[in-house]
């Protein structure tokens, strides 16, 4: 399954990111935990149901200009459809189009 | 002294009480006593030491942590510390508020534990009815944002109710079902020829569970745990030794695994007398089988030893008598033997029985409930 751009990700239920006083940044899920860093922190810092797929890649090409913006897509595509494997994530159909 | 890192989850037994009965329940076979269990003052403290030494989640388990009045509390106080909270129960005794109530205090995860696909079996194994109840908890989670699972325990005589268990799981409306099989400790070894499944059950099962992970891949996660005994090499108990977990009694005991107490010669700290940082770094029990210096061969030497740390102390002890001996279950072990009897004892037909003939009824074991 390839994300929709238009859809908006948020963390599935039981899923939350520990807090920010806490190091390091971790996503709480149940029977697990996943340390995030750099990109994977700020991909799923913008999994609130609020960010389109799309608004976050174009974030992240801003955040990381060094790098192709092709690849960056990429790899946040393969990232998203991973969390969403494990679970961690939902995406939240686009207004008016069926999901 | 063997160098320790931090732990990562935190078992909390709250309580040995319990409406359910079940034949394998993982609690020792000498329960503890509702007078001895520890006051929401120490548990709260617990909670907090647990998040200062880095532990990330916490297991509310028991017994029946519903029979404990201040559950409601215990999740406020674990939430507010940062730990991610799991409650794994029978969902008895509960009714809609109270659950409104957990989840309202912070409850991240619910746990569900099924004893089968429908009430019969679920009452032959828990000595109690409960199934229909479980239903209705499942309904009354559909209101709630938190994560659900519902943990089914398999052994003989419910594995060829996995397709059933499978549906259930699928239109609970879950996020993950955990397929587990019965492992050998406490209650479960005194009843293990009536739950150690055949191999024809097993190779069946595994097959079907396989299948189900690819069909439900993203929609709800499948897991399994398959009986040891069948395996070629141990599990890495508990993540190893002393390495990630930590569990504490419900009268504050800490332990390293569930089964530890039966192993002679350990003595445990309690959190009533020390910081749960200090036991972890220093404990005798958490010592004793940390790192590999306890390992004798074929363990010391083997390539393995860092991926199942030797498998399982408990397990060693039970049926090899020594509690430093590799884990009997793995292929290396001198004494491999000993599991290969049960195992063939468990595949044999039964014997031919002359007329008349009896109904089959089991003599199980049931755990009690502590006073």
């Amino acid at each position: 399954m390839t994300p929709d751009l238009n859809s908006k990700p948020r963390l599935a239920p039981g899923c939350r990111l520990n807090d920010k006083s806490q190091q390091p940044r971790t996503l709480l899920m149940p029977e697990r935990a996943l340390r995030l860093n750099g990109p994977s922190l700020e991909i799923v810092e913008r999994c609130d149901g609020q960010h389109t797929v799309q608004q976050l890649i174009t974030d992240l090409q801003k955040l990381y200009s060094k790098a192709a913006p092709e690849k960056v897509e990429q790899d946040i595509l393969g990232y998203l459809k991973l969390l969403h494997d494990q679970r961690a994530i939902d995406f939240e159909a686009a207004q008016g189009s069926a999901s | 002294m063997t160098t320790s890192s931090n732990p990562l989850a935190l078992v909390a037994e709250l309580t040995h009480r319990c409406p359910l009965h079940c034949v394998y329940c993982s609690n020792p076979l000498e329960l503890s006593q509702r007078a001895n269990e520890l006051s929401t003052e120490v548990w709260s403290r617990v909670f907090r030491e647990a998040a200062q030494a880095g532990v990330l989640q916490a297991d509310f388990t028991g017994g029946e942590p519903l029979a404990r009045p201040d559950l409601t509390e215990l999740i406020r106080a674990a939430r507010a510390t940062g730990l991610y909270v799991n409650l794994i129960t029978s969902g008895l005794p509960m009714d809609e508020a109270r659950l409104a109530s957990l989840v309202a205090a912070g409850l991240d995860h619910l746990q569900l534990s099924f004893q089968g696909a429908h009430e019969e079996i679920a009452a032959e194994i828990s000595g109690t009815k409960s199934h229909a109840q479980k239903l209705r908890v499942l309904g009354w989670m559909k209101q709630h944002r938190v994560a659900l699972t519902l943990n089914f325990v398999i052994h003989r005589r419910n594995l060829d109710q996995l397709d059933e268990m499978l549906a259930l799981a699928e239109s609970s409306g879950a996020g993950r079902v955990e397929f587990a099989n019965v492992q050998y400790y406490g209650w479960a070894f005194a009843n293990r020829e009536n739950l150690l499944p055949t191999r024809e059950q097993l190779d069946r099962s595994i097959e079907q569970l396989n299948a189900a992970q690819e069909r439900l891949r993203g929609k709800l996660r499948v897991e399994f745990v398959v009986p040891d005994y069948y395996a070629r090499f141990p599990k890495a108990c508990m993540g190893g030794w002393g390495r990630k977990l930590m569990l504490i009694t419900p009268e504050g005991d800490a332990l390293p695994c569930h089964a530890a107490k039966i192993i002679p010669g350990l003595t445990f700290d309690n959190v009533k007398d020390c910081g749960l940082r200090e036991i972890w770094d220093s404990s005798e029990a958490f010592q004793k089988f940390r790192g590999e210096d306890w390992m004798q061969e074929p363990c010391r030497t083997c390539d393995r030893r860092e991926l199942d740390f030797g498998g399982c102390r408990c397990q060693a002890l039970l049926l090899t008598s020594d509690a430093a001996a590799t884990d009997p279950v793995c292929s290396l072990s001198p004494q491999r033997g000993k599991v290969d009897a049960i195992l063939e004892a468990a595949n044999s037909p039964a014997p031919q029985v002359n007329l008349p003939i009896k109904p089959i009824k089991i003599d199980w074991l049931y755990r009690p409930n502590p006073s």
